[in-house]
């Protein structure tokens, strides 16, 4: 019962692929993508058999010795429980959704074996980190992500916007990084481990272990889930990762690497104190109040997208910092299913139109991509939190979790109004009305290789809110102290309106509003009424309020203040002291020189001078 | 008639050994410097008979064989070396000679 060969399998299987793929494999296109596809499916039907296999069973664990200095050990190994259980059956299934996605969008492509490779590698990482057994594992799959991201969003690295996007990514998350390294260092010089059950078991015999670092260590944490979450201060990388492939920001940008800040979050739940809990539920309120904002004003279909995403996750970060992990991961689930949807779909718009991603240069696609609209139409009605769509439950979830903070709860709601908005808004310019431009009225539907995959996501995203997998995540977070939307029965479709009905009437009427307003503004317009109507607003959210402009002069002003001083510092202590030393020698080197006049007579005059000199000092006297 | 004592011999010798300085400090020839730096040795020579002579000991005399036997050896070199210089530059001459210098 307790095998875990087929966990390690999972891990190791996508590397197998990576390394085939980059060591023999380049050359033949089809084999690459052969070898990707299988290695995912295959990974996904043995989490699919892993899930029985451990369905029930509380914890398993795994673990090999990898390095051991003195009293320091350190260890790799899989971590099984029902929330990576769950997480492996979304990396993999829509990993493998995915992957059979790219096979047609990608197939042009000159290096698409490179792609899949890339693709493969970040399978690998992804895995690594839903099966850490502790902070030390997390932390090296976590930079592996990082790594497999900035290969992918640079995929076309002779556009120079991809090659500056992919360096944004990876440094923002470094900055991110950073803090999380220094919180891994404040536990383990505290606790001496860093495996998460040790851990778990530590802080729950000794609840003040931490003492007064505790707060600090688990907002240093955050800071690890702030840059891969892309959560406010650092949330600018996100959007300009939109330069990758869309399958790469389907699966690594919206479905799962964005997302593993908060599976982290809630992995190691246990840590966070309360004011930490506070700080986190800020950051993640004003994460999902800015990126709404700033989505209204999007004209690139990605882009939009991608600012959801950066909102969505504000929620589920907020979620677990008012203590609703379970709420957060039920977001997140859902989140996955129906974001990668929207983004598959996106794509399908793209690769139609050649390549188009203003929405104003789309129109009247209703008609001609039917199975596209359709899916895309039930991933926005997810996504905005329409009754019967799984949205809405786990949205519910997070709102009911976020009830007694009145502010919070606010701008949960104000979020989901704009999500609605922006959302419709995108819909109706897209697809309704006259096409805008030549290549959106030859647009035809995509082929099946594309198409289906949104077919089989369009089933989770639906019925994702009452299959029971808040039921199983409430079930594994009750024993920590956390709280999750619903219990109960497993298929209740009404159950939030009988748990939290004003929180439920509330995130409904929300969705009305935002498309009652969508609806009015924008339903076969040509132009967008917004900037006319509201110009500073909207050409502020139209440049998503300056943040790259502001860290632009930030760098500026520190990072070149602090290299004059630098060079300052090089060129007058340094450089002073060096001429100093190289002058003297010289000018001394100048003045006996003088003295080696070259003429023999002389030479030999000063040799018997010298001479004559010394013999009358030592006989004379 | 007068006694030869070895103070005349001495100052012999430092009159000569006197004169060879002056030869090698003023002469610009490199023959003429040689020949006044085996001046300036044999007037060391003759300092040394003398004393030898007047100590009743034949110290310094073994002494003078080894330097005339070196001297000896040394001219052949010396103007060996005088000849191969003069073949390359055409001079023998001490201001020339200054490629060592900066």
């Amino acid at each position: 019962m307790n095998d875990t060969k087929l966990a390690w399998m999972i891990l190791f299987l996508p590397l197998l692929s990576a390394a085939a793929i980059a060591l023999f494999t380049q050359k033949f296109r089809r084999l690459s993508i052969g070898i990707s596809i299988a290695s995912v499916v295959a990974t996904f039907l043995m989490s699919v058999a892993c899930f029985f296999q451990f369905h029930g069973v509380n914890v398993a664990d795994s673990t090999v010795e990898w390095i051991s200095i003195d009293s320091l050990s350190f260890e790799i190994g899989v971590h099984i429980d029902s929330l990576s259980l769950l997480m492996l059956l979304v990396v993999t299934g829509i990993g493998s959704l995915i992957h059979i996605y790219s096979s047609v969008y990608m197939k042009e492509d000159r290096a698409v074996s490179r792609y899949f490779a890339s693709l493969s590698l970040f399978m690998f990482s992804m895995l690594g980190i839903v099966l850490s057994t502790n902070f030390l594992q997390m932390f090296i799959f976590w930079e592996l992500v990082g790594v497999s991201s900035y290969l992918l969003i640079g995929f076309w690295y002779e556009r120079e916007a991809a090659a500056d996007a992919c360096k944004k990514a990876f440094i923002t998350n470094r900055i991110g990084d950073f803090g999380f390294l220094l919180g891994i260092i404040i536990i383990w010089s505290i606790t001496q481990t860093l495996s998460f059950t040790k851990l778990q078991d530590l802080l729950h015999t000794s609840p003040w272990l931490l003492g007064g670092m505790a707060t600090l260590s688990g907002v240093c944490i955050f800071g690890g889930a702030m840059g891969k979450s892309a959560q406010f201060p650092l949330h600018v990388w996100l959007p300009d990762a939109m330069e990758g492939p869309t399958p790469v920001s389907a699966l690594i940008h919206a479905a799962t690497m964005v997302a593993a800040g908060v599976y982290m979050l809630c992995r190691v739940f246990f840590i966070f104190t309360p004011d930490a809990l506070h700080f986190i539920a800020y950051i993640g309120a004003i994460t999902a109040l800015l990126a709404a904002l700033i989505a209204v004003q999007q004209n690139d279909i990605k882009r939009i997208l991608a600012y959801s995403t950066l909102s969505q996750l504000g929620y589920m970060v907020m979620a677990v910092g008012v203590a609703a992990p379970g709420a957060a991961m039920f977001h997140l689930v859902t989140h996955a299913f129906f974001k990668a949807m929207l983004f598959l779909g996106a794509g399908s718009v793209i690769h139609a139109l050649h390549h188009e991603q203003d929405i104003w240069k789309m129109g009247g696609l209703k008609e001609k991509m039917p199975v596209t609209f359709w899916t895309f139409l039930a991933g926005t009605m997810a996504l905005c939190g329409v009754p019967f769509f799984s949205g809405f439950y786990s949205k519910d979830a997070i709102l009911a979790a976020a009830w007694d903070n009145g502010w919070l709860f606010g701008i949960g709601i104000i979020a989901a109004v704009l999500t609605t908005f922006y959302m419709f808004r995108l819909v109706f310019v897209a697809f309704y009305g006259e096409a805008r431009s030549e290549s959106s009225d030859h647009a035809h539907e995509s082929p099946k290789a594309m198409t289906v995959p949104l077919m089989i996501l369009l089933v989770p995203s639906v019925i994702g809110g009452y299959i029971g997998i808040s039921q199983m995540l409430a079930h594994f977070f009750v024993p920590h102290g956390g709280e999750t939307g619903h219990e109960g029965s497993v298929f209740d479709p009404l159950a939030p309106f009988g748990h939290a009905p004003m929180a439920a009437l509330l995130g409904f009427l929300a969705v009305l509003v935002g498309v009652a307003a969508a609806y009015t503004l924008y339903y076969k317009a040509d132009e967008d009424p917004i900037p006319f109507k509201m110009r500073m607003l909207a050409r502020m959210m139209r440049n998503r309020f300056y943040f790259d402009e502001i860290y632009a002069v930030f760098i500026n002003y520190t990072h070149e203040g602090l290299a004059k001083f630098a060079d300052f510092v090089d060129r007058w202590v340094i450089g002073g002291a060096v001429h100093q030393a190289h002058g003297s020698t010289e000018s001394a080197g100048r003045a006996l020189r003088i003295v080696q006049t070259g003429s023999l007579q002389t030479y030999t005059f000063l040799f018997a001078a010298g001479l004559a000199v010394v013999l009358y000092l030592v006989l004379i006297h | 008639m007068i006694h030869v004592g070895l103070e005349h011999y001495l100052t012999v010798s430092i009159l000569l050994f006197c004169l060879g300085l002056l030869g090698t400090i003023t002469r610009r020839s490199l023959l003429v410097i040689y020949m006044s730096l085996e001046l300036m040795l044999n007037a060391a020579n003759l300092a040394l008979v003398s004393f030898s002579r007047f100590n009743k000991s034949l110290d310094g005399q073994v002494m003078v064989f080894f330097i005339v036997t070196v001297a000896a050896a040394e001219v052949a070199v010396g103007l060996a070396l005088i000849v191969a210089l003069y073949r390359k530059r055409q001079t023998a001459h001490v201001e020339d000679l200054t490629t060592m210098k900066l």
